[in-house]
């Protein structure tokens, strides 16, 4: 059994096959009930400072699926599954940051994360663009939002199916957004 | 402290009986136990260009039979306490300090973690002032890929030439005394996971490099570079047909399981090894009467085993090769079909013992999987491995086959969390290097005590992405202190004294011909205690924690110096060094339950520290 999946994944080097079985039985099952925006590359303000006085509104796109039980689920589901565990562990960082805490180098907003996953970001973030399909991208960013307690209790994944490591994101501290003060790029030279 | 007490003595006695009957007179401590290439060095001295004289430290482990012995002893029991830090300097880095600072022709070179600026400090002049800086400028998305912070384990100076490895995958060659970039050679690919960590070694005009991502599915080589171009002269992989992994007629591997056509191959499921690991990212020894380099490989990939049914050749395990063309002569599996990430690419110490009335040509390997083994070094014939740790995944070595007898109820599945899993995944101790005093016949190592709770899931490979596929809670092993510091002789296969420490001791280890021994401590102490006895004899807090690897040398002025890199991070500091939330128990691969209060104890902070005497 083991011995298959494996054969199968390295035969294939990238996996991309079993992503795209993934990507299209997603489709299949999904439930959408807002058209995911088109706009994936929404402009993110990274400075308090704005010249010339009135703070321009921020161009806030809107996720079809932070109310959505089922894609929550589905987020955390992807987040292992494209090994963002790999970098985030379980939401308290190993070779990227923490995500369930209230520091945020890009923004903590659903169009923010969804540019981060699809952009990368350059301390080491990957860019996932072609890799995910967008309604996943916001699944995850709704995921990645739910382990700070910034999605309503009713909506974040209740239960782990493994190890149980720690709060479940339905019972996580909610935490105030902060925008980092020191970027990690200032910090190392 | 004053004098040795009676234990130390009697200690140095036996040992001097044992092994190492020349080495009574102090002032003159050529450390004769040692096989005979320390004295009698065909390359070391002519090949580096520097004087024969002991007082510099041209390579991070010291010599090629990696003692981190320093025969200076102007630094003693009876005036160590008055040592005082001589000048420090700051590297301007955050991240975690493993480097071991380097001294040739009065000249000390650093080398930083990520971004891995090269320093050259000026010796002659007082406070060490800065001669030329280097600024490699790695592509800053390489930090994405270092699995356990974006350390260096330091550079190495050869004939006129400083060379080290960048995070993102470069070997670069400069001219010691300018700075001058002579060669950068691209040797690996971020995209695929792979960075570099660890300090080359120079043998005769090659340079040795391997590359580190066994927690990303790369495939492990081992790699010769001309000193003198830059140019790859061979590369030996770690996994894949013999061709790749450059085993030909020559080698002779000495247990059955070892044999075999295309072992890289036929103990994989199919393919697996081409994503399989096997890296290279520790220490390399080298012996100049064989002429015969040894060094390790890294874990399998994914640390979920069920994923790859086998031995998993040529991974966790140890190679001799030929530096002249990278043939293999023998090789021996710590860890075959590796369960916990024991990776096999610790420290090896190259020794004469006496073994059953025989002196044996032998190397010593405190391996992360609990036991010191002690090899001969001729044929990888296992001669001994007797536990130096709390060990609850293994029953031990079976001295007849060499097979590595796993205790099956430790062994991690899939869905199912494995509890006290003993030694964790950095095993019962990780990269920092041990070292071996001639004087005393002594060991030193420096370690940790944890446990683990482990659970298999299953791994998806993407490339350039973790390929790991585990669950993992670190805690304290029995006792509670998560570290350990103590002294191994080789000879009984027997520990003489342990200092416990609160944390990881993740610093490498210095012996002095003054019968100390210097490491740090994750809190920032850097300790000297009594090579005999183990009696704390000295301490300094630095500023930040200390994971690096201390050196002793002679300055211009014909005193004696010790120094170290403070500066807390890799796999056990990443909490503090990457500010890691304690909330989650498998933050940095899990390390991070077993370090919640480290960020109490202390701060981040890569900054050099030189002592001496007044
Ligand atoms: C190869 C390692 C790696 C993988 C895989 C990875 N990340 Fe990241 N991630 C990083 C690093 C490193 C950073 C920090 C980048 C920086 O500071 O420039 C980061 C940053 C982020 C941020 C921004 C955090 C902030 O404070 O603004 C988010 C959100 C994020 N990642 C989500 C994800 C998601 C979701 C996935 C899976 C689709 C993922 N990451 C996969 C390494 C990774």
């Amino acid at each position: 059994m083991h011995s298959k999946k494996a054969k199968f994944v390295s035969r294939n080097g990238r996996a991309l096959l079993m992503l795209i079985v993934v990507v299209s039985a997603c489709k299949r099952e999904q439930r959408q009930f807002d058209p995911p925006p088109t706009t994936t590359n929404p402009a993110i303000v990274q400075s308090e400072l704005q010249p010339g006085g009135a703070p321009q509104p921020q161009t806030s796109t809107k996720s079809p699926v932070e109310e959505n039980a089922n894609a929550l689920s589905d987020g955390k589901r992807l987040f292992s599954l494209y090994n963002c565990t790999g970098c985030h562990a379980n939401g308290g960082g190993a070779i990227g940051p923490a995500l369930m805490d209230e520091t945020w180098i890009y923004g903590s907003d659903p169009a923010s994360i969804h540019s981060t996953i699809v952009e990368g970001r350059p301390n080491g973030m990957p860019s996932f663009r072609g890799k995910i399909s967008d309604y996943q991208v916001w699944e995850l960013s709704a995921y990645v939002r739910s382990l700070s307690g910034q999605l309503r209790k009713d909506v974040a994944p209740g239960r782990s199916d493994d190890m149980n490591v720690h709060r479940s994101e339905q019972r996580v501290e909610r935490k105030t957004p902060q925008q980092s003060t020191i970027p990690k790029a200032a910090e190392q030279p | 402290m004053t004098g040795r007490n009676a234990p130390g003595f009697l200690l140095l006695i036996i040992s001097l009986n044992l092994a190492f009957a020349a080495c009574a007179r102090r002032e003159n401590s050529q450390p004769s136990g040692l096989p005979n290439r320390v004295q009698n060095q065909p390359t070391g001295a002519q090949q580096t260009g520097v004087e024969t004289d002991d007082g510099q430290w041209t390579m991070p482990a010291k010599d090629y039979a990696s003692t981190r012995f320093s025969s200076l002893d102007q630094i003693n029991s009876s005036n160590v306490a008055s040592l005082k830090l001589a000048w420090s300097f700051s590297t301007s880095v955050l991240r975690g300090h493993e480097a071991a600072p380097i001294v040739a022709n009065n000249t000390m070179y650093v080398v930083t973690p990520y971004p891995n600026i090269v320093y050259a400090l000026d010796l002659t002049q007082p406070g060490g002032p800065v001669k030329w800086k280097y600024e490699s400028k790695p592509a800053s998305a390489s930090q994405g890929v270092a699995c356990c912070d974006v350390i260096n384990r330091g550079v190495v100076y050869a004939d006129g030439k400083i060379f080290f490895n960048t995070l993102d995958d470069y070997t670069i060659g400069l001219d010691a005394a300018s700075g001058k970039e002579l060669w950068k050679t691209h040797v690996g690919d971020i995209n695929k996971g792979e960075t570099m960590t660890m300090a080359p070694l120079v043998v005769k005009d090659k340079v040795l490099i391997g590359n580190s991502g066994g927690e990303f599915g790369v495939r492990g080589w081992l790699t010769a570079l001309d000193a003198t171009s830059g140019k790859i002269a061979w590369r030996a992989y770690h996994t894949g047909p013999d061709a790749d992994v450059l085993i030909g007629q020559n080698f002779h591997p000495f247990y059955t399981q070892d044999k075999g056509k295309d072992l890289g191959i036929s103990s994989w499921p199919a393919d697996a090894w081409r994503i399989g690991g096997g890296t290279t990212w520790g220490w390399i020894s080298y012996d100049p009467d064989q002429d015969l380099i040894f060094y390790g490989t890294g874990n399998p990939g994914p640390w979920n085993p069920e994923q790859r049914p086998g031995d998993n050749k040529w991974t966790c395990g140890i190679f001799a090769r030929k530096p002249e063309n990278g043939e293999a002569v023998w090789y021996y599996q710590f860890s075959p079909h590796d369960l916990h990430d024991y990776d096999g690419v610790n420290e090896q110490i190259l020794l004469d013992l006496p073994v059953n009335g025989q002196t044996r040509k032998v190397l010593v390997r405190p391996e992360r999987n609990g036991y010191v083994y002690v090899l001969d070094r001729t044929n990888g014939q296992v001669l001994s491995a007797n536990p130096y740790a709390y060990i609850t995944s293994s029953k031990g070595v079976d001295l007849n086959s060499g097979q590595f007898l796993y205790n099956e109820t430790k062994n991690p599945q899939a869905g199912k969390v494995i509890r006290e899993i003993c030694p964790a995944a950095p095993g019962a101790k990780d990269w920092q290097p041990s070292a071996f005093s001639p004087r005393t016949g002594l060991l030193y190592i420096p370690h940790q005590n944890l446990c683990m709770d482990m659970e298999g899931l299953e791994a998806n490979y993407i490339a350039g992405t973790p390929y790991v596929g585990a669950n993992v809670k670190m805690y304290a092993g029995p006792g509670g202190n998560r570290g350990e510091f103590l002294a191994w002789d080789p000879v009984k296969g027997e520990k003489v004294w342990a200092i416990q420490e609160k944390f990881p001791v993740w610093s490498g280890a210095v012996a002095t011909a003054g019968d100390l021994v210097f490491y740090g401590t994750m809190d920032g102490w850097f300790k000297a205690v009594d090579a005999h006895s183990g009696q704390l004899v000295w301490q300094f807090k630095c500023g930040s924690g200390i994971i690096g690897q201390p050196i002793s040398y002679r300055g211009p002025d014909g005193k004696q110096y010790v120094a170290v890199l403070a500066g807390v991070g890799g796999w056990s500091g990443a909490i503090v060094a990457a500010g890691l939330d304690p909330r989650d128990p498998t933050g940095a691969l899990g390390f991070v339950n077993a370090m919640t209060d480290l960020p109490d104890a202390t701060t981040k902070g890569g900054m050099l520290y030189v002592f001496a005497l007044p």
